[in-house]
């Protein structure tokens, strides 16, 4: 199965990046030789094999619902690429 | 004496009896790096004035606490995809802005804690994506041996730093090597520690199954002491395991009688440059006579870890990058609304291979292709792990090279990801099975560069590691030779 210029434009919407003209050129020939050489694993019979979830086994790991840091609104907002008072400021989401 | 190239177990000793105070340190250090640092670009950002601060309260701590913190006053360096309260922070991107964490990481705390001194923040691959820290968005780091030749990746700055004593010694992280290569590359020593040994609170993200921190040394003493002080549960970090953290210096005794060592037949194939092939086959002899019993051992889905990590990590990576939309932090590019903002401030504010994995990712867990790329890739990944699993019934530890070449010229691989990513074929399986593994120097190429020799562990069996690793540098003289600067 060969990766289109299709395939490249819709997974970058997917993933809110947009690529030039050129970027999809060369992402479109390096994806798919990087996703045929991924096909090796289509050797495998892995039909009896639990996939992988956890390098160490370990369940949930809870712990009591406790304030330990004061929240310092300043702080926060100081890497703010605009602010409003104490706000983020963002492009209007609904018209 | 030169200062700046002592390790950290030598510089603890002379600060203990006042031979000099770690301002003189310090201020070593530094000078250090004013000479040497235009040629190696190590440094993303330097951190003089604090320095020299944190070096005078050192001093005074040193005259007046007699069991003073073992790291107290000794200047080492930071791989800048660590939080560092106050200190910008880059991760060698420029979708992060001008970022100045509000709080310190998990292992920057505690270092602070034990009263080190932060020479700065060094140089990586922009999200620590990468073998040859090239893909940084500021500039490449030069290989501190041969400045025609990259230092590795993604911890290059770390590597070259330590390498060229810019610095005492410094931390890392490893996602699939990013410790181990370039400790090989710029013959020191880094170890990546087993999944969970380590907080990576505070660690910008990578891939999460993976990403682990580790200590970068001059020998293997320096790394077990800096491994003991960063070690340990954290409650911030939900996958950090809470088991005692041993004193690891008390493995390094020399005495690896007895001890059974698996070579894996499939890490000796060709690819691999001779002169590295040589230099592993010797070191594996040496051990052998200093007592280790020598074993063949298989790890039958070697060949398929490459395809399983390339999946794996930039499924994890897409989402985790996910977070840079620029609207609470980090660039952001002005558009006329809010997903050309997304759309623009992404494509401006990432690099090359970022994009790459960030597409790659997506496109392996998007609707049609979990199943054919990602699930298939997590099944194979469990049959990596197990591969693992049944070699240490029948051995304590596996010696393996810790990269197919020494370092490769700046810009050879730049043109070919594939390329780039087969240079991690020695190291990516041990992140897929979450164990723990250590390169050392152990020979030069007829160039002069460096040769690494790994060593992988049981899991939570660093001091098995550390034994063996320690066992070696105490038998041959690789580690105490300085590149030429």
């Amino acid at each position: 199965m060969k990766l289109t210029r299709e395939d490249v434009q819709r997974v970058a919407t997917l993933a809110r990046l947009r690529l030039t003209a050129e970027e999809e050129t060369s992402l479109t020939e390096q994806l798919d030789n990087i996703l045929q050489y991924m096909d090796k694993l289509n050797e495998l019979d892995t039909s009896q094999v639990a996939p992988f979830t956890h390098a160490v086994d370990l369940v949930n790991a809870f712990r009591e619902d406790q304030v330990t840091n004061q929240p310092d609104p300043e702080a926060l907002l100081a890497n703010a690429p605009e602010r409003y008072e104490t706000f983020f400021k963002v492009p209007k989401i609904i018209e | 004496m030169n200062l700046c190239a002592l390790t950290f177990h030598e510089a603890r000793e002379k600060l203990r009896k006042r031979e000099f105070s770690s301002h003189e340190l310090t201020d070593a250090v530094f000078r250090r790096i004013s000479e040497t640092d235009d040629k190696i670009h190590a440094y993303l950002t330097l951190c003089r004035d604090a320095a020299l601060e944190q070096a005078k309260q050192a001093d005074q701590r040193l005259g007046q606490e007699p069991n003073f913190p073992p790291l107290l006053g000794v200047p080492i360096a930071i791989k800048d995809n660590f939080l560092t309260r106050g200190i910008q922070t880059t991760c060698a991107s420029k979708i992060l802005g001008r970022f100045n964490p509000p709080y310190d990481a998990t292992t920057i705390k505690k270092l602070r804690a034990g009263g080190v001194v932060f020479t700065g923040k060094t140089n990586l691959d922009e999200f620590a994506m990468g073998s040859s820290a090239e893909n940084s968005a500021f500039f490449p780091t030069r290989n501190p041996w041969r400045t025609d030749r990259v230092p590795g990746g993604s911890s290059g700055g770390s590597a070259a730093a330590v390498s060229a004593d810019q610095c005492i010694a410094a931390l890392g992280t490893d996602t699939g090597g990013s410790i181990r290569q370039p400790a090989a590359c710029c013959g020191i020593v880094g170890l990546k520690p087993t999944y969970g040994r380590v907080s990576r609170y505070g660690i910008i993200a990578f891939a999460s199954s993976m990403d682990q921190v580790g200590p970068m040394t001059k020998d293997v003493e320096d790394c077990a002491l800096l491994l003991e002080v960063i070690a340990g549960y954290d409650a911030a970090d939900s996958t950090s395991v809470n088991r005692p953290v041993p004193h690891y210096t008390d493995a390094l005794t020399g005495d690896i009688k007895g001890l059974r060592l698996g070579i894996p037949k499939e890490y000796f194939v060709s690819g691999m440059q001779p002169e590295v092939d040589r230099a592993v086959r010797e070191a594996i002899r040496l051990l052998e006579k200093n007592g280790a019993l020598i074993e063949e051992i298989s790890l039958p889905h070697t060949e398929y870890a490459i395809a399983v990590y390339y999946i794996v990590a930039t499924a994890e990576a897409s989402s985790n990058l996910a977070r840079y939309d620029g609207m609470r932090y980090g660039y952001r590019a002005r558009a006329k609304d809010l997903t050309e903002t997304y759309m623009r401030s992404r494509e401006e504010g990432f690099g090359p291979e970022v994009k790459r994995r960030i597409m790659l990712g997506t496109y392996v867990l998007s609707a049609g292709y979990y199943d054919a790329y990602y699930l298939k890739a997590q099944r194979a990944r469990a049959l990596v792990k197990k591969d693992f699993d049944d070699a240490f019934q029948r051995c304590d530890a596996i010696i393996t090279p810790t990269a197919p070449t020494t370092a490769f010229k700046i810009g050879e691989k730049t043109q070919d990801p594939l390329q780039m990513y087969l240079s991690d074929i020695y190291t990516i399986s041990v992140n897929l099975a979450g164990l723990p593994a250590l390169s050392l120097p152990c020979g030069f190429d007829s160039a002069g560069l460096p040769i690494g020799l790994q060593i992988i562990g049981k899991p939570f069996d660093e001091s098995n590691v550390l034994r063996v690793a320690h066992a070696y540098e105490q038998s041959t003289a690789w580690h105490e030779q300085k590149p030429n600067l």
